[in-house]
């Protein structure tokens, strides 16, 4: 793909060679309905294809949540409604321990990956990537249209080891052998973990033909004047989001592959001296911690795969409608090539308690301390960034601002988790649960939420309903923290994650009242989120129109394209860039705000 | 049936919430736009502020609710300076929370849109962007200090003469071994492990194994103010001895051995005496999922005075005599001395014990 962004000459051109009609509009050469809606090659339209196939997912995902919500806050109650969704998995309305353990991993992968990093990055980084930067397409639009299949295809595995016999996969999101590799370890340990690894595997291979595409087009196809410092933050995180997968995403590969042998071709590289069912397995000399390392190397990028975006949104979002540029834009740039260098470096923070060697251990503490740096200094820059705005609180405003108190709240509770002498204790309990799903579960998703509400205009050319996001944002913030901030307790009280009954345990049967309560907090917010769903779908139809070109007074491209573009982006030449995109400063003409294709004033500074 | 209707139910309650709210949106329209947004706003900011205030009052809730359940005293050395730690972390963490918070909704509701506010043009200042790196950076080097001595301390090598006990996790219960009077524990081999006579796989060729003490309800039994080492094993996939109320965790993995070491500081009446409660109990939890059993997967730990331990230990039989002898055959079980046969082709009697060995292996 050559590079579009010396637009002028190249742009007659373009649109002869790939994308024909695009940008003419609907009249003449409409587009068949299966190059429109299904293989697209538009990133605008790959990008509503990511964002809702992460939405079906995150429904499941969530479902399943609540599902082993009411185990663990009624463990003696039976819900017949249950038997009617699992059958066999739930006869009598009571969820078996093998489902319950398949529910709890199903959900984290389907979070973690299917929604907050296909759905979240998958929407984003193509919804913007080249309306930020100024570009037609991606560097590959074609690519860019495999990795959503490889995405769908992946989807349909995992979707399909739902209903096998024996179970989807039991062993956890982070699926450690050897109760993974055995078959006669855990009834999820058979086809249903084959299953997985196959779609992880074909995830995996989406993710590297996003990512690739994302980073050559942020390096490439940016308009003129778009130099990177120019770039909104929203960019800059979106191209550290790509780098970590593209670095991580393999090794995560490997360690399945060397899973996928270790299942069924004999081979030894996790396990070693087993006695399982009954016998003495041959296999000798493998580690069951190696498999770890090589998960960890990706899962701990992977929280900040998850938690990039958000962040870049969230910047670009409380800019927006703080009417004021965001403070310190050098720091957060450099703030998240911090946090992205080190994210490679504190993987084992996640394997304390493995009897590693604690000199070891030691280094991996400070490694991972140090990300509370430029965490911190993100935190207070957003929060000089809002002050002494000029505060709008549209609904993606509030939820950049949850974001933020989000992201204070469960970011604060790593400096537990990572200092290894706290870890001991806390590992593996209900502290960890409430961290990270504050930090990068709902912070994650806030983040999401925003730009979904502030980029709906841009997908659809409708608002969504104003009122329903007021709804969604408050019950969903009360919500995340009725539900995990007493789980900070239960973790110093060492409640065990993963139990599914706490009654005959003497130290944890007193949470059980505490339990019911999270689980009932649970279904409120579950059903606010399809009433989230519910907007955003009848919204894509039936929302209020958007009337201008710049309905939010912003300052990035995005803003300067068509009400609903085209393949192609802009009618016309793709605009130029002269100046960064946060200049919320009086125009002289009575607006708050000069967007980055006015060009400098004589006598006025750049920044 | 009834899931469709449930499903029906909440699509109609969606709708009609839709309807209010999009007629909402049409009053907006009909008395004026501007008008009804700097409404919203001003209604926007208060909730936020009451948000806060609730929020604030939810926590000192919840704190009040739940402090009493939480753990006691610690029961060991290293939970003492555990418990030290936490605090000094949570006080600090604290502070943060509190002050980034109070900003947040501060500015929030002060600096909301008003028709005459405009907003401060402030890109950047390197003072205050220099402020907000040293601080956190500073405080976070006197958390490290403080975790790092202290990791070091809870994971350094036993004192000597600590008690040497094994714990060894499989699918889903906990098995204990006494080295027994020779104070070693006998060589393993996990292929000799069998269900009926021998759980653990012990090589019986090593004469240390033959006063090995097994048992199997699940039960620690350790001495107050004695040093206790704990050396690690799986049979079967990775399990962790979690011991909450010493604040101590280790992972049990198949293949490698490892090992922890601390100094219980109540028996378990002093604890039952100190909570008020008869029936308070160490517990054993399982710490890292290990199957559909994960959750029942549960030990107790007993802390005894010396003579009480002494006493216990002095019922307890060999794990040779119980399980293997009358496997064996027609020899007389009780009186069975733990060395025979066996005797000749074992010369390295120095026999490393299990523990020797992965004591080596983890230093190295």
């Amino acid at each position: 793909m050559s590079n579009e962004a010396t637009i002028g000459q190249a742009h007659a051109a373009h649109l002869h060679e790939d994308h024909g009609h695009g940008s003419h509009g609907h009249e003449h050469h409409e587009q068949h309905f299966i190059t429109k809606y299904i293989f697209s090659q538009d990133h605008k339209m790959i990008a509503k294809q990511y964002l809702i196939s992460g939405i079906i997912w995150a429904i499941i995902g969530a479902l399943f949540s609540v599902f082993f919500r009411l185990q663990l806050g009624f463990p003696e109650k039976t819900f017949p409604v249950l038997e009617q969704f699992l059958g066999h998995w739930a006869k009598g309305g009571k969820l078996t321990p093998e489902f319950y353990y398949a529910l709890v991993t199903m959900h984290g992968t389907i979070l973690v990956f299917f929604v907050l990093t296909a759905g979240l990055s998958g929407t984003f980084s193509n919804l913007l990537i080249p309306l930020q930067i100024g570009a037609r397409d991606m560097a590959s639009p074609f690519m860019n249209m495999l990795s959503y299949w490889f995405f769908f295809l992946s989807s349909i595995i995992m979707f399909v080891s739902l209903f096998v016999q024996t179970g989807p996969a039991a062993g956890g999101w982070t699926t450690y052998p050897p109760l993974s590799a055995l078959k006669e370890a855990s009834l999820g340990s058979g086809i249903g973990m084959d299953l997985w690894l196959a779609s992880m595997v074909l995830f995996v291979v989406s993710q590297l033909l996003a990512g690739l595409n994302y980073i050559s087009t942020i390096l490439n196809m940016r308009t003129k004047g778009m130099k990177m410092t120019r770039m909104p933050l929203t960019i800059w995180s979106l191209f550290f989001t790509a780098v970590l997968g593209v670095l991580s995403f393999p090794v995560l590969v490997s360690g399945f592959v060397l899973l996928i042998f270790d299942r069924h071709l004999g081979t030894s590289f996790y396990l070693s001296e087993i006695f399982i069912g009954g016998k003495a397995l041959s296999h000798i000399g493998g580690s069951a911690i190696l498999y770890q390392h090589l998960f960890w190397f990706l899962g701990h990028p992977e929280v900040y795969i998850v938690m990039l975006p958000g962040m870049g949104m969230a910047s670009e979002i409380l800019s927006t409608n703080s009417r004021k540029p965001i403070f310190g834009y050098l720091a957060m740039v450099i703030s998240l090539i911090g946090i992205t260098s080190l994210a490679f470096v504190v993987w084992a923070h996640h394997m304390f308690v493995t009897g590693m060697s604690p000199f070891l251990g030691g280094i991996f503490v400070l490694l991972t301390l140090l990300i509370a740096i430029p965490s911190a200094i993100k935190v207070f820059n957003w929060l000089t960034t809002i002050w002494r705005g000029n505060l709008r609180f549209t609904v993606p405003m509030m939820f950049a601002l949850g974001f933020v108190s989000l992201f204070i709240s469960g970011g604060l509770t790593g400096i537990f988790l990572g200092n290894s002498a706290l870890d001991i204790h806390l590992h593996d309990t209900y502290f960890v649960i409430a961290h990270f799903h504050l930090v990068m579960g709902v912070s994650a998703f806030f983040g999401m939420f925003a730009g979904i509400y502030h980029w709906f205009p841009k997908m659809f050319g409708r608002f969504m309903n104003n009122t329903l996001g007021y709804i969604h944002f408050f019950v969903t913030l009360a919500g995340a923290y009725l539900i995990f901030w007493p789980m900070h307790y239960e973790g110093f009280a060492g409640m065990p994650r993963r139990y599914y009954d706490y009654s005959a345990w003497k130290s944890f049967a007193q949470f059980n009242d505490l339990n019911a309560f999270i689980s009932i907090v649970v279904i409120v917010v579950f059903f606010t989120q399809l009433l989230f769903v519910f907007n955003f779908f009848i919204s894509i139809f039936k929302g209020r129109k958007v009337t201008s070109q710049n309905p939010w007074k912003a300052t990035t491209l995005e803003w300067t394209t068509p009400i609903n573009p085209g393949h192609g982006n802009w009618e016309g030449d793709i605009p130029e860039v002269h100046r960064w995109p946060y200049d919320y400063k009086d125009d002289g003409n009575g607006n708050d705000f000069i967007p980055q294709v006015t060009p400098l004033k004589p006598g006025e500074e750049a920044h | 049936m009834s899931g469709l209707i449930i499903t029906a139910l909440v699509f109609l309650v969606f709708i009609v919430i839709y309807q209010i709210a999009k007629a909402s949106e049409y009053a907006t329209v009909l008395r004026g736009e501007e008008k009804v947004k700097a409404q919203t706003n001003r209604l926007m900011a208060w909730l936020m502020v009451a948000f806060f205030i609730l929020g604030l009052y939810g926590i000192y809730k919840c704190h009040i609710d739940l402090i009493d359940k939480m753990l006691p005293v610690s029961a060991s050395n290293h939970g003492v300076k555990y418990d030290e730690m936490l605090k000094v972390t949570l006080i600090l963490t604290g502070i943060v929370f509190f002050i980034t918070q109070t900003l947040l909704f501060w500015f929030v509701f002060r600096y909301q849109s008003t028709e005459k506010r405009t907003s401060f043009f402030f890109p950047h200042n390197n003072k205050l962007e220099l402020l907000w790196t040293v601080v956190p950076a500073l405080a976070l080097v006197a958390l490290v200090v403080v975790g790092l001595r202290n990791w070091f301390t809870f994971t350094s090598d036993a004192p000597k003469g600590a008690q040497i006990v094994e714990v060894v996790g499989k699918q889903f219960n906990w098995i204990v071994r006494y080295p027994g009077p020779d104070g070693i524990l006998g060589k393993t081999d996990y292929t000799k492990t069998d269900d009926a006579t021998n759980v653990l796989g012990i090589d019986w060729s090593d004469p240390a194994s033959k006063d090995d003490i097994v048992v199997q309800n699940g039960e620690l039994h350790i001495v107050k103010n004695k040093d206790v080492q704990l050396v690690i094993r799986s049979r079967d996939v990775i399990h962790d001895v979690g011991l909450p109320h010493f604040r101590l965790k280790m992972d049990a993995v198949p293949g490698i051995v490892t090992t922890m070491w601390f100094r219980p500081l109540y028996t378990t009446k002093e604890m039952q005496n100190m909570t008020h409660d008869p029936e308070f109990v160490y517990e054993i939890s399982c710490d890292q999922m290990c199957g559909k059993g994960h959750y029942s997967m549960r030990g107790t730990v007993i802390v005894e005075t010396p003579e009480e331990h002494a006493e216990w230990l002095a019922k307890q039989q060999p794990y040779y005599a119980s399980a293997q002898a009358p496997a064996a055959g027609s020899e007389a079980p009780a009186t069975t001395t733990p060395v025979d046969s066996t005797k000749s082709n074992t010369a390295d009697t120095a026999a490393k014990s299990t523990a020797a060995l992965a004591a080596a292996d983890i230093k190295k």
